[in-house]
């Protein structure tokens, strides 16, 4: 089992002003800092298991021999249409992504909505015809499944879960504690995209762009590297927090440093300029069509080869490489030095100036 | 992307580098005064290009690192107030006063929005009259001319309910602040290439001679920041101490005229309290009488019942006053984190305490980090 994650190891006992910690606040959610904390002190005391332990997207179980992948997501994006797709192809491709991270071929989803009460019919159609659609495009099928109806504001019109069920292939193994010093860092195309498409069309904040969701079903992708680098030690795919909080919480699970080249990540120039404007760092934008893969150096180059050579991957590079350093993510800069990647305590906020 | 890649080429930077270094016959300390530059120098790491011979002071420039504990706590305050909107830039909302941050103020029920302009505060109160729509602006004189736009606006609307808690600072006098304290190590400043843009640089003539401190408008790409650094460095070796513009392509010396304007209309110069240094004569900005009517301190007088206290253990003084580098602090990183911050560099990411302690220990308490491997 993975050595536990201690986000707070340097913080003092001493708390000089009175910071919340007694209510849920909205950075709990972002998947950085604060959601680590909040797994570890209020979640994990209370379930530890060893599948749960491992840290990865989704828990491998044996079952009767056979070994099985579970996961399970849920879905609150605003808007719930955007660029590129809506929450419901988000459903189902993030869930067919978590499992295929486990190294998983999907057999099934579960799909369960809570609507808020006045929620437009029309629009919930839509949604469950792109559930309907993503899950067909992945040749999996929806097969069980629940509906709830909350009273008028106390939901947001729409909440979508749902939770995958697939078959790891005997001998696969891609728990984060299996990165090793001496792997390579690969990410199989431009990062940030998703999050650069919500942005620009959230409340308050439109901007013309043509920028769309990487939203896609990674499983394929997956199966064509696996396929040519076999000895891949860990797969992700860096959905909230972006590439940043998931390379933190690979190096904490593995207790390994992960040094990254600054001029190496792969970012388009529409979100570059975004992020220039808003003052974000595309490290720390959601993927939702993206994943990042660990690999021993002698199959950096097929590993590579196979993901460019598919659609999904076409811009695969090597961003990195893994070191016995500390457990922690470090970046060369463009002038060579190095320094520390932050990991962001919640949601990427715009700053003044 | 133009204007952005050619000021972080590699190539370009290790020459700046150079030149910064074959100048200088001695060693040299600058202080920048900009938080968005104390990000690029950390971020880049460009400071282990030229540490032979430059010493790089952080200074006060961090906005939200400025802006004093009382203001944070009637922003919280108010934010809990029925019929209020409190309004916001996204990064105040973590800053954490005396009774919690934004954010809890929020979780607690209260009405707090991210927007990302002035404006857009404005639009928001127009949009429902039912409620008070208050802007916390605060901020250096890069940010006041779209806060008090936002004023005008709102007053040719006729609107009554949109106001502005306005607590804005202007960098010259901090400047002088830093000069005059004793134990002051600061040979050279390289000013903030924004302020200087709106407000030019004549604010600063008298204090480059009466100080003898050569002042360089600096931009915030790496490439800029070694450019004013070696703009600086020659100044001093030849017993210069004028102000110099590195950052032409936005710097005028009359600044933006329109935008000063607009400003004159709505504040006036005034004393202000900063956030680790105490009042500064002249450091800020206050709303003139004639705009009494959108000031959030008239139309909601009794939001603190006492002025909170800072935190003694915290030395904020002496850091944004450079004489006392962030790692220097026996309370850095041990009783002080970005987590639990004693004091207000530590919480922005602009600020000096947080920009070392993301970028050089982060997870390596009192183990300096950033080694040089170019």
């Amino acid at each position: 089992m993975s050595r536990a994650y201690d986000p707070n190891r340097l913080a003092s006992p001493i708390c000089p002003l009175p910071v919340e910690s007694d209510l849920i606040t909205l950075s709990h959610g972002a998947g950085a800092g604060a959601s680590a904390r909040l797994f570890e002190q209020v979640l994990w005391p209370h379930l530890k298991n060893e599948a749960l332990g491992a840290r990865h997207d989704g828990a491998v179980l044996d079952a009767g021999g056979a070994r099985i992948a579970f996961t399970t997501d849920t879905f609150v994006v605003r808007p719930i249409e955007f660029p590129g797709g809506d929450i419901g192809v988000l459903a189902v491709h993030g869930t067919l992504n978590d499992l295929a991270m486990c190294g998983a071929r999907p057999i099934g989803l579960s799909c369960a909505l809570i609507l808020e009460e006045g929620f437009p019919l029309a629009t919930l159609g839509r949604v469950v015809a792109s559930i309907a659609g993503a899950a067909r495009a992945s040749g999996v099928e929806v097969v069980t499944g629940d509906t709830k109806v909350v009273e008028r504001g106390k939901g947001d019109g729409i909440f979508v879960n749902t939770a995958g069920v697939g078959i790891v292939p005997p001998g696969r193994d891609l728990r984060p504690a299996r990165v090793e010093p001496g792997g390579i860092v690969i990410v199989s195309g431009p990062i940030g995209c998703h999050g650069a498409a919500i942005l620009s069309v959230r409340e308050g904040l439109e901007f013309d762009s043509d920028i769309v969701s990487d939203t896609a079903a990674l499983p394929d992708l997956v199966e064509s590297l696996l396929d040519a680098a076999p000895g891949t030690r860990c797969l992700r795919d860096p959905t909230r927090g972006g590439l940043g909080a998931a390379l933190h919480e690979i190096a904490s699970a593995a207790g390994v440093e992960i040094e990254i080249e600054e001029l190496s990540i792969p970012v388009t120039e529409p979100v570059r300029v975004v992020c220039e404007l808003l003052g974000l760092d595309p490290l720390f934008l959601a993927s939702e069509g993206r994943l990042v893969a660990f690999v021993p150096e002698a199959e950096a180059e097929r590993a590579c080869a196979a993901l460019r050579s598919h659609p999904l991957g076409r811009d695969a590079v090597r961003v990195g490489r893994v070191l016995a350093g500390r457990a922690g993510v470090v970046v060369r800069t463009r002038i060579g030095a190095r320094r520390f990647l932050p990991l962001p305590a919640g949601d990427p906020l715009p700053r003044i100036c | 992307m133009k204007y952005v890649d050619e000021y972080r080429d590699p190539e370009a930077l290790r020459r700046a580098a150079g030149r910064v270094l074959d100048g200088a016959t001695r060693p040299w300390t600058l202080m920048e005064v900009c938080g968005g530059q104390t990000h690029a120098i950390l971020e880049s790491g460009l400071d282990a290009l030229i540490a032979e011979r430059v010493t790089l002071l952080h200074g006060p420039g961090c906005p939200v690192c400025v802006t004093p504990l009382e203001t944070l706590d009637r922003a919280v305050s108010l934010a809990g107030t029925p019929g209020v909107i409190l309004c916001s830039f996204g990064d105040m909302l973590r800053v954490p006063g005396s009774r919690g941050d934004l954010f809890g103020a929020r979780a607690r029920g209260g009405d707090v929005r991210i927007v990302y302009s002035p404006l857009d505060a404005v639009r928001l109160a127009a949009r429902t009259p039912e409620a008070s729509v208050v802007f916390l602006a605060v901020g250096f004189e890069t940010t006041i001319p779209s806060v008090a736009a936002a004023a005008r606006w709102a007053r040719k609307q006729g609107l009554t309910n949109f106001f502005l808690l306005a607590s804005h600072v202007r960098v010259p006098p901090a400047l002088a602040a830093i000069l005059e304290a004793p134990g002051c190590r600061v040979d050279a400043f390289l000013a903030a290439g924004h302020v200087c843009t709106i407000m030019g640089t004549s604010e600063y003539e008298p204090i480059a001679r009466r100080f003898r401190v050569p002042i360089v408008a600096t931009g915030f790409e790496p490439l800029d920041i070694l450019q004013g650094i070696a703009l600086a460095v020659d100044q001093l070796e030849r017993g210069e101490a004028r102000v110099e513009i590195q950052y032409r392509r936005a710097v005028r010396p009359g600044g933006n005229p329109a935008a000063r304007a607009i400003v004159e209309d709505v504040f006036a110069i005034g004393d202000r309290p900063w956030r680790g240094i105490g009042v500064i004569p002249d450091g800020g900005f206050v709303m003139r009488e004639s705009w009494a009517g959108f000031d959030a301190l008239r139309a909601f007088p009794d939001l603190l019942s006492e002025i909170p206290r800072e935190s003694p253990a915290c030395r904020a003084a002496d850091v944004l006053r450079g004489v006392l580098r962030p790692p220097e602090c026996p309370e850095f990183g041990r009783g002080c984190t970005p987590d639990r911050p004693l004091g207000a560099p530590m919480v922005s990411a602009e600020g000096a305490c947080a920009a070392y302690f993301h970028y050089r220990i982060a997870g390596a308490a009192g183990e300096a980090g950033a080694e040089s491997i170019a």
